[in-house]
């Protein structure tokens, strides 16, 4: 039996839950005031801005995205097989496609801003 | 040996739905969905900033839909679900032992709920200073 | 001593007469203190001598009569009657083949577990002369919990993985495996994770944690198997950014 290629997917889902579990309620708060109207001071598009036009900022906003979208697309790898979808290669294709689009969007916005 | 032992079929697409503890790692598990449409949402409000502030404030427009107001809220709900079942597996994922003893679980599964508390209000904090 | 009647259903499977596994319900008078064990020998003694399943110890020691009651993996010598109602669903263990009534066929676990090499493979021998390995509490610690499993294969009966994709080593035999990995006088682990760092290997499980919850020894397979996917990825990165690096 050879070994797996899983470990550079699974790391990618392990560190990413870690974050996600640590961070994203707490972002999906703040976004739901935004979408109630009442738009925190961080999503105001100065603010914002200024955010992402620092280092630092570009490399926290890159790093949270990265490890969030690698790891709902290897978990939603898992589940689409857990619910029947035996087609592995296609999904895992179609799964790290979006989580890599997504990447790649994120760091040329980066770059733009 | 036998002559022809019987194989029980499992189903491939309903085998969740024959026990409580299954459902509860399918909803574990469907929670990267929301995690994936919300970090979109994220990559989306990034692109509305590189494109300028009346690009940020069409973003802004959009997200106050009714739509998106119930998604936001049901997300707010998954991901503390994501939350709390990821940090309550920490102890068997990562034991950690000093000496000749484990750390109880419910101390590192404790840490990581205080360590979550102090990152909520820090990005809380900073979203609305 | 209190008496209960319990009507038994169990799941019957002649491979010579059947084409498919029937229910057959026996009424079984139960003492309160009794086993659901005790009601099955009670009915091969007295009412079916034709009930076929396996046990040997009675005491949680044997790992022999592990089959599904009420649809939960159970050793059939640790289910106590007083826990359940007056109808008691007893049926194979899931996700292996009936050989007859409650008997399963049980040959793929058994090779999956010799697959792991689960025993020891010592780091450095040294001749009986020189004396034993010696091993401190702190080094014992680190795998006396996985020493405990008794191969009773409820976990595998509990993985919904295993269900569904049979090849999976599953379980058990990782949670052994790591047991072995574990224990500072052994060197076997390179021989090892060819098996387990297969994708049929660790990378199969998802983490249901259904295998710890059923498990009668409380041996924490699923804590293990995350534990041995750690390791694994470190080494995948050691072994592909770092090959320069001899283990």
């Amino acid at each position: 039996m050879a070994k797996s290629n899983k470990p550079i997917f699974w790391s990618l889902f392990a560190a990413g839950g870690t974050v996600t579990a640590f961070v994203t309620p707490a972002l999906v708060l703040l976004l739901l005031f935004a979408s109630l109207g009442l738009v925190p001071s961080l999503f105001t598009y100065e603010h914002l801005h200024d955010f992402a036009h620092h280092w630092l900022g570009k490399l926290i906003i890159f790093g949270v995205i990265l490890v969030s979208l690698w790891h709902a697309a290897h978990r939603l790898r898992v589940t689409l097989h857990d619910f029947g979808v035996r087609a592995d290669t296609v999904v895992a294709y179609a799964v790290y496609g979006i989580a890599g689009l997504g990447t790649l969007m994120t760091l040329v916005y980066l770059l733009r801003i | 040996m036998s002559c022809k032992p019987y194989i029980r079929e499992t189903s491939k697409t309903t085998w969740y739905l024959e026990h409580p503890r299954y459902k509860r790692y399918m909803a574990r598990e469907v929670t990267c969905i929301f995690i994936l449409i919300f970090t979109f949402e994220l990559v989306c409000a990034l692109g509305a900033v590189a494109n300028g502030p009346e690009a940020y404030a069409a973003f802004l427009a959009k997200l106050h839909s009714p739509l998106s107001i119930l998604f936001n809220l049901v997300a707010l709900v998954v991901t503390v679900y994501h939350s709390v079942t990821w940090f309550n597996v920490t102890p068997q994922a990562m034991p950690v032992q000093i000496g000749e003893e484990f750390v109880p679980g419910q101390y590192i599964v404790g840490a990581h709920y205080g360590v979550w508390a102090v990152v909520s209000l820090v990005v809380l904090i900073l979203g609305v200073w | 001593m209190s008496e209960r009647q319990i009507e038994l259903e169990v799941l019957r499977y002649d491979p010579e007469k059947d084409s498919a596994p029937r229910f057959q319900t026996y009424s079984v008078p139960c003492l309160n203190e009794w086993v659901v064990l005790d009601a099955l020998n009670y009915v091969k003694e007295n009412l079916d001598t034709t009930l076929s399943y396996r046990w040997s110890c009675h005491m949680a020691v044997c790992g022999s009569c592990g089959m599904m009651i009420n649809g939960e993996p159970k050793l059939a010598c640790k289910a106590f009657i007083h826990e359940y109602s007056d109808k008691i669903r007893v049926e194979p263990l899931a996700h292996f083949p009936i050989e007859r009534d409650l008997v399963t066929v049980i040959e793929d676990f058994i090779g999956k577990l010799s697959s792991v090499k689960p025993y020891l493979i010592p780091k450095d021998d040294k001749p009986i002369s020189a004396g034993e390995f010696k091993q401190t509490p702190a080094e014992l610690i680190k795998f006396k919990q996985y020493t405990l499993c008794i191969n009773c294969m409820l976990c595998y009966a509990a993985c919904p993985q295993y269900g569904l994709v049979p090849e999976f080593v599953g379980p058990a035999a990782i949670a052994l495996a790591h047991r072995y990995n574990q224990d500072s006088r052994d060197g076997g682990r390179d021989a090892r994770q060819e098996v387990v760092a297969s994708n049929e290997g660790v990378w199969e499980c998802s983490f249901v944690g259904a295998c710890s919850e059923v498990c009668p020894k409380h041996v924490d397979p699923a804590g293990a198997l995350q534990q041995v996917k750690v390791a694994s990825t470190i080494d995948w990165y050691k072994e592909h950014l770092m090959p320069w690096v001899k283990k």
